[in-house]
């Protein structure tokens, strides 16, 4: 065990399943102490990334490292100090609440079982625990998914979709208890679908999209890494669009419906204008947008924003932030 | 989650972590197999044809009821019931009882998704599997004995604890015929036990439960058809079907251990690849799950 190793270390993961092509070249840092979002549409290949993470899956390609130790060639003990859920947590129906818990407890090597009470309280499940598995809502399961991996002491915290099928009143006690054990120093590494459930909690987040890490970094410097955006509408959107394309400084540029969008700074949008006066296209809108995480994150996982969900051409080498 | 606010989470643990023995997982999987109500339709089915048969003998007036093949040992004796009832039972409805818990055993935990909840604790692969094997085999033994037990203490309460009549027609005491009793139920569990390992097979690569208990039977339905074919007689030593009637080596005097030792031999061959493939499969498999 390499005692200075990060948490969570994966280089050129690749999951092939026949002709689908799942994860692709995949490469993860999460430092001890952050949280870490995992953020990307259904189908992006997060869960599968999970899954190699925590050795349930081999990769096709690749290497993962959980505090140095691979999970693929050392199995269960590449998994000390390791705990979390990948989708919807399954326990046994027929067996308790409890019974459940102290289970994991006796595979976690016996020594937790007096914690069972103590997880329980801690996910509201005490009244409960003498229930069927089988028996619980959805949302109950969740809870007990979180108790079943707090009960391993983890220092890493692997959360995939946490919070769904939880209530707003348990979505927001679930987002106090991850800044809690953060707090406290465990490492968690969020998988998410939706950006509002990760753009509150999480240090640093990486964006997938059909299987590729298409951001990596603070969610913060995503809106300042993106540029301002503008809306142009001209006499030529045309013509417009191939002297945008020959423009310095122009980036990102999509025809969407009747207008152009692309990203700029300042002087290069002014630059763009004067070039299309000089071309005789009359310019009837040129407009800065703020683009919100969600458009960036949907233009990133989807190549569209929310702002306008009319079908998007890029028309330029879009640039991506990591890759 | 109301308390997760106020509550602290459990105090960090230490990355070097106590793992438990494979004894720990096998109690475990034992534990759930007996909180299962399919469980006990298995032992079900071994236990009750040896009471029906009993209350039946006992009830019934018809002409047979003094002049069958084995009304006279069955009469005279309570400990020559367990013996027809293992030859009975050992055809068919053992086989199916060992394959209804092994062909279920892995594939039931990969349907429900749980088989990813103890890969994430701190188990080995191999244990699980190690576990999941014995515990499979552990049943299939309780059905046997159990089986056994019930047939005994019925034939004896009808009948008597009396000397009993063997194969070759010697005469052996109660307790000598409860010893071979025993011993009988302790070597048909050989070719039961490779049932079981071929169930454990199935249940590993196919997914599928139901799949699996049908595949572990169906293997033993095709080798009685085998068996049937004119011309195949050569290989019918070889077959797993004719090594579940070795035990009967047991019943003769002196004891015809050659049926005993070819019959584990042959059953080796069945059962030590079938556990192996299943093994491999198991330690590389994607779990992936719901």
């Amino acid at each position: 065990m390499v005692l200075t190793a990060p948490p969570v270390k994966a280089r050129g993961l690749v999951k092939r399943y026949k002709d689908l092509l799942a994860v692709d070249q995949i490469d993860l840092n999460v430092n001890a102490g952050e949280v870490y979002g995992f953020l990307g549409p259904n189908g992006a290949g997060k869960t599968t990334t999970l899954r190699m993470l925590l050795g349930l899956i081999m990769p096709t390609a690749g290497r993962v490292e959980l505090f140095g130790r691979d999970p693929i060639r050392e199995g269960a003990r590449a998994l000390d100090g390791v705990a979390g859920f990948v989708e919807a947590p399954r326990f046994y129906p027929y067996l308790s609440g409890r019974k459940n818990l102290q289970m994991m407890a006796a595979l976690d090597g016996g020594g937790r079982s007096e914690r069972v009470d103590e997880v329980l309280a801690l996910v509201d499940l005490t009244d409960a625990a003498e229930k069927r598995a089988g028996a619980y809502s959805h949302g109950m399961g969740q809870r007990l998914g979180i108790a079943a991996a707090l009960l391993r002491g983890p220092e890493l915290l692997i959360l995939d979709e946490p919070a769904t099928g939880l209530d707003p009143a348990g979505i927001r006690d679930m987002r106090v208890l991850i800044r809690r054990l953060a707090r406290e120093g465990i490492t968690v590494l969020l998988s998410s679908h939706q950006l509002a459930e990760v753009q509150e909690i999480c240090d640093r987040v990486a964006i997938v999209r059909s299987g590729k890490v298409v951001y990596e970094g603070p969610l913060a410097d995503l809106r300042g890494a993106s540029g301002q955006s503008y809306r142009l509408h001209t006499s030529d959107d045309l013509h417009a669009a191939d002297i945008a394309r020959a423009a310095t400084g122009i980036h990102r540029l999509v025809v969407a419906g009747p207008e152009l969008r692309f990203q700029a700074s300042e002087a290069d949008a002014g630059a763009l204008s004067l070039a299309l006066g000089h071309a005789g296209v009359a310019i009837y809108t040129m407009a800065p947008t703020l683009a919100s995480l969600e458009d960036l994150f949907f233009e990133l996982t989807e190549g569209t924003a929310t702002g306008n969900r009319q079908p998007a051409v890029d028309v330029t080498s879009t640039p991506k932030a990591t890759q | 989650m109301s308390h997760a606010a106020t509550a602290a989470p459990p105090a960090q643990g230490t990355r070097r972590r106590r793992h438990p023995s494979t004894l720990t997982v096998l109690r475990w999987e034992l534990r759930k197999l007996i909180s299962q109500k399919r469980t006990y339709l298995g032992l079900a089915l071994g236990a009750i044809p040896p009471l029906i048969f009993v209350v039946f003998w006992n009830f019934h007036e018809g002409p047979d009821r003094h002049g069958g093949i084995f009304a006279t040992e069955i009469t005279q004796s309570g400990l020559a019931t367990p013996v027809l009832m293992l030859l009975f039972e050992s055809a068919f409805l053992l086989p199916l009882i060992a394959a209804l818990v092994s062909g279920d055993i892995v594939a039931t935990e990969d349907s429900n998704g749980t088989l990813k909840t103890i890969l994430t604790r701190s188990v080995d692969r191999g244990q699980v599997f190690a576990a999941k094997t014995f515990a499979a085999m552990v049943y299939a033994a309780t059905a046997v004995f159990g089986a056994a037990a019930i047939a005994t203490i019925a034939g004896v309460a009808s009948w008597g604890f009396h000397h009993v009549v063997t194969l070759s027609d010697t005469v052996v005491s109660a307790p000598e015929g409860l010893l071979l009793i025993v011993a009988a139920n302790v070597f048909v569990l050989i070719p039961l036990l490779t049932v079981a390992s071929i169930g454990v097979l199935l249940s590993t690569v196919t997914r599928n439960s139901a799949a699996a208990v049908v595949g572990a039977i169906g293997v033993v339905i095709v080798l009685y058809i085998v068996t049937a074919i004119p011309g195949l007689e050569s290989i019918h030593p070889y077959l797993l079907t004719e090594q579940l009637q070795a035990w009967q080596g047991l019943m003769r005097t002196p004891t015809d251990w050659a049926p005993i030792t070819h019959s584990a031999w042959v059953c080796a061959l069945y059962a030590l690849p079938s556990l192996f493939a299943a093994y491999l499969v198991f330690v590389r498999r994607d779990v992936a799950g719901d």
